[in-house]
């Protein structure tokens, strides 16, 4: 069970005097279970790259294969495809329309096909698991708080059971323990189904302490492709590409420049407080 | 510049037949005082009537009790509006539902235009308003190609060209990547400084509030703390009870402290931390 993208060029406006290229040569294997961070600054390819992954987007040239299959072959099943690799768009409680929260929830599994006792058990399934509680199942979705309208969103998406789940920005506009909250339900349900999750972001202190793996994507080429840890070890050059590092990783860096005992790769505040402690014990 | 006496906003909602249904209290006998030249920020969980208290400030929302009053003006008397609005101008989430011109110098010209200001003044707003936000390159650019930290400033350049006195920014850079959130921080600071305009920001990014003069924290239609950055973000345990959080280098300084080291009571930035840490008897 894999996703793999095999030189895949993509151009805006193809054909046209304003043809520029989007994507340029992009090669990734994602395997199962991998929790994945996508960073790049606005415009930089990450939402054309995403909706090549569930098919939304055709590539202009290279291939995607979805467990073996070439997503454009003749036969295979785009709708398959789409609901296997979920997709999250940012504010995804814009699309909240239904008038309960079920039901809204139920609307994918039901399209799907599914018989109403399998649709139910899903929606049941996925509401729990983003943490919305069953007081809330009959409640109008425009009556909840801005963080669990953004869980009844992603719970839609989980009830269609995928194998991969894409979100772009989840925690924009949230303040830090809604995001905290999306980000640590993201991590749980990764863990518990070991679904692959892709999480597009703006915010390097969440990939920081949640990606295991961290693509950089810049001016429509992958630029990085390896752990947070070594990727942030770049600071300038991702600074150049309007890009960051954690602050507690500046931090640490700034540190050690002045020659004080400390890990400058820390990722964390854990891990920071951890390593000045430690670095001071040995003073 | 900017008063509220027991200011009281409350949501009504009605069924169909006009009956109450439910009232939900967004602000609760506010009150606030801002200086001409002040830079304010306002933090507080979604949901906690930052939003509804930035409405009352340029009368997109009066008040259900209580006065609001700018320079002056009572904003429950409809013949000051367009005054308020003048003075006061506001900058929101999503810098796609701002733009509405296809070339960026109409798109600023578009304000003072609206109130009749003669053709050759319009020019000079203009030329002076996207010098001030450092977008002079692209006036006869489509604001389409922008990245999202420049479309925020030519958003706010519309604003500088109708010659306010108060910005007030609800959630500038939550969709902005880490370049364009540095851009309009940078750009509010200036306009701050070099121009005396007195700003509002509303984020959930802690460490951009840090350089402002005031802070005011919301929770629930109350306001719960004020005061300068350093008396607010010592309050480690308390922000986090209104759902709120610190900078990372904050956390890590108070984390420190705690484990017995020598270290001031309330760092703000890595530069802080960089020296107490390098210099300073660490205990």
């Amino acid at each position: 069970m894999s996703l793999i993208l095999d030189k895949i060029n993509y151009y805006y406006g193809k054909g046209t005097a304003f043809e520029t290229a989007a994507l340029k040569n992009i090669s990734l294997t994602i395997p199962d279970g991998e929790f994945i961070g996508l960073i790049g600054h606005t415009g930089s390819g990450k939402s054309t790259l995403i909706q090549h992954m569930n098919g939304l987007i055709k590539a202009d040239s290279g291939s995607i294969y979805f467990n073996g299959q070439d997503i454009y072959d003749k036969d295979f099943k785009m709708t398959e495809l789409r609901r296997k690799v979920g997709l999250v768009f940012q504010y995804p409680e814009h699309q909240l329309f239904e008038a309960t929260v079920i039901k809204d929830v139920l609307y994918g599994p039901t399209n799907m096909g599914l018989d109403k006792l399998k649709a139910e058990v899903l929606a049941y399934g996925s509401l729990r698991a983003v943490g919305i509680s069953e007081d809330l199942l009959d409640a109008s979705p425009f009556e909840l708080s801005g963080g669990q309208k953004r869980r009844v969103a992603i719970a839609g998406i989980l009830a269609m059971n995928p194998e991969i789940l894409i979100l772009d920005e989840p925690t924009a506009g949230l303040d830090p323990m809604g995001r905290f909250e999306i980000l640590n339900l993201l991590k749980a349900i990764h863990e518990a189904k070991g679904i692959t999750v892709i999480l597009v972001s703006h915010s390097m202190e969440d990939v920081a302490e949640f990606a295991e793996r961290l693509i950089v994507i810049d001016d429509g080429e992958i630029k990085y492709d390896d752990e947070p840890r070594k990727v942030f070890a770049h600071a300038e050059d991702l600074r150049k590409m309007g890009l960051e590092v954690p602050q507690c990783t500046e931090l640490m860096g700034r540190l050690a420049d002045r020659g004080l005992d400390v890990d400058r790769n820390c990722l964390t505040i854990d891990e920071a407080v951890e390593s000045i402690l430690n670095g001071n014990r040995r003073k | 510049m900017v008063n509220f006496d027991k200011v009281t906003f409350e949501y009504i909602r009605r069924d169909e037949e006009g009956n109450v249904e439910s009232i939900n209290k967004a602000l609760d006998e506010i009150d606030l005082d801002v200086k001409k030249g002040d830079f304010i920020a306002i933090l507080g969980a979604n949901g906690s009537g930052k939003s509804t208290l930035a409405r009352h400030i340029n009368a997109l929302l009066t008040p259900t009790e209580g006065t609001v009053y700018i320079e002056g003006l009572d904003s429950k008397d409809e013949d000051n509006h367009l005054k308020i609005r003048q003075k006061t101008g506001m900058v929101f989430q999503n810098p796609d539902n701002q733009i509405i011109a296809s070339l960026v110098e109409e798109d600023v010209g578009f304000g003072p235009e609206n109130i009749g200001v003669p053709t050759k003044e319009i020019w000079e707003r203009v030329a002076f308003a996207l010098d001030k936000v450092g977008m002079t390159a692209y006036r006869e650019k489509s604001p389409n190609n922008l990245s999202g930290g420049q479309k925020q400033r030519v958003a706010i350049a519309g604003i500088l060209a109708m010659k306010p006195e108060c910005i007030v920014l609800d959630e500038p850079t939550a969709m902005l990547d880490p370049k364009g959130r540095r851009e309009v921080i940078e750009t509010i600071t200036e306009l701050n400084k070099n121009e005396d305009i007195t700003i509002i920001l509303i984020t959930h990014y802690m460490t951009e509030v840090i350089g402002a003069d005031k802070i005011f924290v919301m929770n629930k239609g109350n306001i719960k703390l004020s005061g300068t950055p350093r008396e607010i973000f010592k309050e480690v345990d308390l922000l986090k009870e209104y759902q709120l959080d610190v900078p990372q280098v904050t956390e890590i300084a108070h984390r420190l402290r705690q484990k017995g080291m020598n270290l001031p009571e309330c760092v703000l930035t890595v530069d802080e931390l960089v020296e107490a840490l390098a210099t300073g008897d660490r205990g």
